[in-house]
């Protein structure tokens, strides 16, 4: 009841014109970044990060989680349209929805997605007003190890269970947690890795980190691999559904939300599992299966509801332990802890107001983007048209902007440029860009928790297992790490895996064979590393 | 005897085109028809899909005429590549679509068109679309 009157109270702070407003400029960007491929709701809010300074902080979280669920939305429309998904998480929408959108039904693909991410968004984000307030109180009675060891458990899940490689994985989250202990120490006051150089011994800021990943090392890409053969707009009208198509889909939607939440809800995040999962169980359960690989209704319905429904969960562990499972979320994260915000379980306690307003213009954001995107599509993919020299031009003069209106100084400018080089060689060589953002973010808070124990424990390194919660989810990473390994060898000695395991095994991205036999093009964005490998054959 | 034209599935570029078949059958002389793109855009619909190439050959073949298609996914601005293939063609005429452009339009985007009726080593005929008074 207690809930249902903050929630209450959130929407009537969340329906001020204001703040509506807010909302609606929110969900507008998140499509439009959502829809052009490479562009994620990661780099728009880190760009409009400084933007916010003069902003009210309800305000502007409200216009990022409108940027986060657009993104979304608009990633569908570009699989389905282009078959470029601009997210590793909608792979697998491009797979049926590009099929669809071919045999002329891509109003009714479009449609079953946007209708689909709706159910699925406000489900999904029915149930983190549910789950939020119980993981609240099982947090708060955590200790240090038990946080450290959650942190230990996000870090390691983000990079070896997702991705195509652990090496590159934890390759890249070396990388970010590097960055992360640059400046000075927060026990001992000693400074770190700073080579002399005074502007680093506050520490690299988090807007200068990324936006130098996210939008000068896309730039980057984008300037080395500028021209590509251009693709013809797939006609579409305005989106829509027959009896049958409505039939068809709503069992998906609710499936898919149904893998798709408890899988983002876990501090181990990643849409790439519940879609890939979704898509699985409907084409056994799908009543025509023949379909499947030509253009199943099914197949887009379940696994973009599987991916809005897990945007929510993901919300959870960030809400309610400080915990960023995604790149979005990460930003939004360093966004709180810029305006002097302490996130984890003590949030919902000391910032009512500001969670409820935001967990209200969630629900209201999903209503603004069905009520947009139904009938704007055709007028979405009209963005895809813009060339793309404007448009980066446009993302590289905002990203030197927004980092040196940081703090003012010139070693920024450097900073992010060098960064920025970083975040090209990364792409370059295939490392994937979450484990870096999340170390980067994740790591000073974990360092933080680790020091904590040591201090408990006296120094003893049996105080990182001191608890019960620290030894269970301990074992549970052993686990997670030990699964890929284990199914690889039943699958072998079974002669070949099960389609399941083998997508389980690669963590749910879809293996090089799979995306053969579904003649799936190799996208721009998500499956960097196998086009780097194919262009380095090449030369060779 | 070699006529270029600048073809875009437009009904600038259809006018253009149409102009340009009289012009080679009254001179008896080979068409080059230029379609391109730079490929900066991931969607780009000035450039011609397999089959609106067929449907182009087709109409080309039942003038009677001797044609060739030069087609590039990935070419330089639109204007350069007319003019180096004219050059190279040793071109007696280019013809052109013309559309109407705003002096603001033009200013940002420059006009191909007026680039190439500056820099045509011959003589450029430039047709509007609906070519009615």
């Amino acid at each position: 009841m207690e809930t249902l009157n903050l929630l209450m109270e959130g929407f009537a702070s969340a329906l001020t014109p204001i703040n509506l407003l807010f909302a609606l400029v929110g969900v507008i960007l998140g499509t439009a970044v959502g829809v052009l491929p490479g562009i994620g709701p990661a780099m728009a809010v880190a760009l409009l990060l400084p933007v916010t300074y003069g902003m009210e902080t309800s305000s502007s979280l409200i216009m990022f989680a409108g940027i986060y669920y657009g993104g979304m939305y608009g990633g569908s429309t570009t699989s389905i349209l282009l078959n470029t998904p601009g997210e590793s998480s909608t792979v697998i929408t491009a797979i049926e929805g590009h099929k669809m959108a071919k045999a002329g039904r891509a109003s009714q693909a479009l449609a079953t997605a946007a209708i689909g991410s709706f159910v699925a968004g406000t489900i999904g984000t029915a149930l983190l007003v549910t789950v939020a307030p119980f993981v609240v109180k099982f947090a708060v009675s955590l200790g240090a190890p038990s946080y450290f060891a959650i942190m230990v458990l996000a870090l390691v899940t983000v990079t070896a269970v997702l991705g195509s490689s652990k090496i590159r994985g934890f390759a890249a989250l070396g990388l970010g947690l590097a960055i992360g202990l640059v400046g000075m120490d927060p026990v001992s006051g000693q400074s770190r890795l700073t080579f002399g150089f005074a502007p680093l011994i506050d520490g690299m800021d988090i807007v200068v980190v990324a936006v130098a990943i996210f939008a000068i090392g896309e730039a980057l890409w984008i300037a080395a691999h500028l021209r590509r053969n251009p693709a013809r707009t797939i006609p579409v009208g305005r989106p829509w559904m027959g009896k049958e198509d409505w039939k068809r889909s709503w069992k998906p939607w609710l499936r898919g939300t149904a893998f798709g939440f408890p899988f983002g809800a876990l501090p181990a995040g990643g849409a790439e599992v519940p879609t890939f999962l979704s898509y699985v169980t409907e084409k056994k359960l799908s009543k025509h299966p023949e379909e499947f690989g030509h253009g199943a209704i099914e197949g887009v319905a379940g696994p973009e509801a599987a991916n809005n429904a897990s945007a929510a969960g993901t919300l959870t562990p960030m809400l309610a332990l400080g915990l960023p499972t995604n790149a979005t979320a990460a930003v939004m994260l360093a966004f709180l802890t810029m305006k002097g915000i302490q996130p984890g379980p003590l949030l919902f306690e000391n910032e009512p107001a500001l969670v409820w307003a935001l967990i209200a213009s969630l629900f209201i954001g999903n209503t603004l983007l069905l009520l947009l995107n139904l009938p704007l599509a055709p007028l979405w993919a009209k963005l895809l048209k813009i060339p793309r020299p404007f448009l980066y031009a446009g993302i590289l003069f905002f990203a030197t902007l927004g980092a040196f209106s940081v703090n003012m100084q010139t070693a920024d400018l450097w900073l992010l440029l060098l960064l920025g080089l970083l975040g090209f060689a990364l792409r370059r060589f295939g490392l994937p860009i979450l484990p870096l953002v999340l170390g980067v973010i994740i790591g000073p808070m974990a360092e933080q928790q680790l020091r904590k124990s040591f201090q408990l424990s006296a120094g003893e390194i049996s105080g990182l297992w001191s608890e019960p919660v620290a030894v269970t989810i301990y074992i549970i990473i052993a686990i997670l790490l030990l699964i890929p390994t284990v199914l690889k060898m039943i699958g072998k000695a079974r002669g070949g895996a099960s389609e399941l395991t083998a997508g389980l095994a690669a963590g749910g991205a879809i293996s090089e064979d799979e995306l053969e036999k579904t003649e799936l093009r190799l996208p721009t964005g998500a499956r960097r590393s196998a086009d780097d490998e194919q262009d380095g054959k090449d030369k060779s | 005897m070699t006529i270029v034209v600048g073809y875009l599935p437009s009904p600038q570029g259809e006018a253009a085109l149409d102009q340009a078949i009289i012009e080679a059958q009254r001179a008896q002389a080979r068409l080059v028809v230029v379609n391109s793109s730079k490929g900066d855009a991931l969607v780009d619909d000035r450039l011609i899909d397999a089959r609106e190439f067929h449907l182009l050959e087709e109409q080309l073949t039942s003038a009677g005429l001797d044609f060739w298609i030069e087609r590039s996914a990935q070419g330089r601005d639109a204007a350069d590549e007319i003019l180096r293939v004219a050059q190279a063609q040793r071109a007696q005429l280019i013809v052109i679509g013309l559309r109407k452009r705003s002096t603001v339009g033009k200013f940002i985007m420059g006009s191909t068109a007026q680039r190439i009726l500056m820099q045509s080593g011959c003589p450029v005929l430039s047709v509007k679309a609906g070519n009615a008074w």
